[in-house]
């Protein structure tokens, strides 16, 4: 790009284009520049052939059962891809074309009755898996088609504001019916069958995981090319400009609908696999909380984008169950925390010399102020590390950690935050130098409350990620930023 | 015969009444002008046309067929088409897309083949942006690809807008220049407009709106030399 003193001329070859001219905002005729303009990982990983690089996805994922335990492919595998799938669907109608649809949950919380329903003692009917599927798939789309005919006029918030009802409505129902009626009220349904396709029984965890895997594929597939047909472009122009849309003589009622009818089915197809998996449905399980993680997922993977919904389940599937309570290694909550505050530090510092002067400082603040405390105080510093692990022998020395540590934890979380605003304000060398005190204050707090309380914690940490992400890249991971009109 | 025709239009938003007994002709190949100033009423006249709004008495005829109740996108396969105000093309899509969003109705491969060689013939820039975001064009570009994108469905009619809104002095002209082309390839036009002086330059008649209701009607020229025109909407 040229800058400043001479205005470049008016270009003559299209290959010009992305140079600034007359009458054309610098930002804007950089849009393109700026997209190519990424950080090393991402170059070397797009300059890969697109074939090769699905080739490799689609072997290291089918390749993960050989890897990992059992429980380990439960909960870092299976559940990836059942968020992956749900934020696929949530993508046609929110990312695709841009109906904001808080009433999503529902059709996945459909698709796990309707499976459970026609595959359990509970009717004593035992559907085959593949008459099953295709059978709830159409009713999920259905229900899209029934939620999408009242709401397709309404539109931004006051469709999210209906569609949220629904969701909401859906629980109550499945919720409201007592233990002899359509949907067992509070106790669910118990004893789903297994999917069963043509006699053959998917009965471990790495069954569903490779069957979960296919339709995840097959779903990634078929978006795409839908998503580069006719209809996918009009999906985005009507999130675009939904007037404009209109103009051209698209029918955008039945492009909404359309859109409510994909999702929904992706995401009955979603709540059958998770149905039969479990073993049983419960109205807990398809409430308001599992929406925000798939939101999170889509938010963070860059919305209109595929495989950005992969990526997205990951990091929030992973990190979730790190910091879950009932992992089985909770050590490794720790470690993604230390990680996550260094990657932030070795991310968004620069120059190099003072990421080296804030992370070298860190340790050595650490050190000094245990070693003073422990001269001052000796109890302050004899507490356990809580959840121990390969870290804690370190952290007992590096953080303060009192035996009791009372009220004084929960005071420095609300000082820790304040400090964190304070970052904000200044600049510099002396935001690098005020940062280390705050890193070791940041580790006091986790160490000493947010360690013990998990389920709060990933909440927190959760919102933190979310924040930084939007701070730093406003589209998500994956998606393209948006080019405004001139 | 003409080719659009408003008789008698009223329109409501709500209980105000907006359009007070509009009645308007396009003839086939005409270039019509609707002048007035802000809230006289164009834009709900364009949109009457449209569909987006109804009328609550009055018709709306295109091409010797009342329309009066058809959906928005029966009127555009009928051979309506419109350049937005401020042009609202996809910003985040290539030139290409915008225009075969333009073709949306147009499901026939060669027609539509056709249709692009048309308005790249017409626009031999669209043809060498075609590949470049809409969004990254400059205002008057964006004009071009809004043109190209409305001639894509092969309107019989072409409503503009207020083309003039948002641009440059020197592009305001080239705008109108391109106005003249389209209208010589042999399509109607009925070019709404606050720049009275310019629209009426370059149109067959011209009609003048003030709250709701047509106040003048005539040639061009005529208009043109109206004392209480040039007065009211002229500014001399």
């Amino acid at each position: 790009m040229e800058h400043g003193g001479e205005i470049s001329p008016v270009p003559a070859t299209p290959g010009d284009a992305a140079h600034t001219r007359i009458g054309v905002d610098d930002w804007v005729a950089e849009a393109e520049e700026r997209q190519r303009g990424r950080g090393p990982l991402v170059r070397t990983v797009a300059a890969i052939p697109r074939p090769i690089q699905i080739v490799v996805f689609i072997a290291v994922l089918s390749l993960l059962p050989f890897v990992f335990s059992e429980g380990n492919l439960f909960r870092y595998g299976l559940f990836t891809l059942i968020y992956a799938l749900l934020a696929l669907g949530l993508n046609v109608s929110v990312g695709f074309a841009g109906l904001l649809d808080l009433g999503f949950i529902a059709f996945y919380g459909f698709g796990a009755y309707a499976y459970a329903i026609l595959a359990s003692p509970k009717y004593g009917i035992h559907w085959q898996a593949e008459i099953a599927i295709p059978v709830v798939m159409v009713g999920a789309a259905f229900l899209g088609l029934l939620l999408g005919l009242p709401s397709r006029r309404l539109l931004g918030d006051y469709l999210a504001i209906v569609t949220l009802f629904f969701g909401q409505a859906f629980v109550v129902f499945v919720n409201a019916a007592n233990p002899k009626g359509l949907t067992g009220g509070a106790n669910g349904i118990a004893n789903v069958d297994p999917l069963n396709f043509f006699g053959f029984k998917l009965t471990t965890t790495r069954h569903y995981y490779w069957f979960t895997l296919i339709a995840f594929l097959l779903v990634i597939g078929a978006l795409y090319f839908i998503s580069e047909s006719r209809t996918g472009r009009a999906w985005r122009s009507l999130r675009e400009d939904p007037l404009a849309a209109e103009v051209m003589g698209m029918p955008v009622n039945r492009l909404k609908i359309m859109a409510f009818m994909f999702g929904a089915a992706i995401a009955g197809l979603t709540g059958t696999i998770f149905a039969a998996n479990q073993t049983g449905v419960f109205p807990g399980d398809f409430d308001i909380s599992i929406l925000i993680t798939i939101y999170a997922v889509m938010i963070l993977g860059g919305l209109g984008s595929l495989i950005g919904m992969f990526i997205g389940a990951a990091v929030i599937n992973v990190s979730y169950e790190l910091l879950s309570g009932s992992n089985p290694n909770p050590s490794l909550g720790r470690w993604l925390f230390y990680l996550a505050l260094i990657t932030v530090v070795i991310a968004r510092i620069r120059p190099w010399i003072r990421v080296a002067v804030v992370l070298a400082g860190t340790v050595a603040f650490g050190f000094a102020v245990h070693a003073i405390v422990h001269a001052l105080e000796p109890s302050a510093t004899s507490g356990a590390v809580t959840n121990g692990g390969s870290l804690s022998g370190v952290m007992s020395h590096w953080t303060v950690i009192p035996a009791h540590s009372g009220a004084s934890a929960k005071y420095a979380y609300v000082g820790l935050v304040a400090a964190v605003l304070v970052l904000t304000l200044i600049k510099g060398w002396w935001r690098a130098i005020a940062l280390i005190p705050v890193l070791y204050l940041a580790s006091f707090v986790w160490e000493n409350l947010l360690s013990e309380q998990p389920a709060v914690t990933r909440l927190i940490v959760f919102g933190a990620m979310l924040i930084a992400l939007m701070a730093a890249r406003p589209q998500g991971l994956l998606g393209t930023s948006r080019v405004e009109i001139a | 015969m003409s080719l659009l025709r408003l008789a008698g239009v009223n329109t409501y938003y709500g209980e105000i009444h907006i359009l007070q007994n509009l009645t308007l002709d396009v003839g086939e190949g005409e270039l019509v002008s609707l002048l007035g100033g802000n809230a006289s009423g164009k834009s709900t006249t364009l949109k009457t046309i449209l569909g987006l709004v109804r009328p609550r008495t009055g018709a709306v005829e295109f091409a010797g067929e009342d329309v009066t109740q058809r959906a928005t996108s029966y009127r555009i396969a009928r051979g309506i088409a419109i350049v937005p105000e401020n042009r609202r093309l996809f910003a985040p899509m290539t030139v290409l897309e915008n225009l075969e969003m333009g073709a949306y109705l147009n499901r026939d491969g060669k027609g539509r083949k056709e249709d692009f060689e048309r308005v790249y013939t017409l626009f031999p820039f669209l043809h060498e942006r075609r590949h470049q975001l809409a969004g990254t064009l400059s205002g008057g570009e964006q004009q071009m690809v809004a043109m190209g994108r409305a001639l894509m469905s092969h309107p019989k009619l072409l409503l503009m807008d207020e083309p003039s809104m948002g641009l440059a002095p020197i592009l305001v002209e080239r705008s109108f220049e391109i106005i003249q082309q389209v209208h010589q390839a042999g399509v109607a036009m009925l070019v709404v407009e606050q720049n009275a002086n310019m629209a009426l330059s370059i149109a067959d008649r011209g009609y003048v709106l003030a709250t709701g209701r047509l106040v003048l009607e005539g040639p061009a020229k005529q208009l043109l030399e109206d004392e209480g025109l040039r007065k009211a909407y002229l500014g001399r």
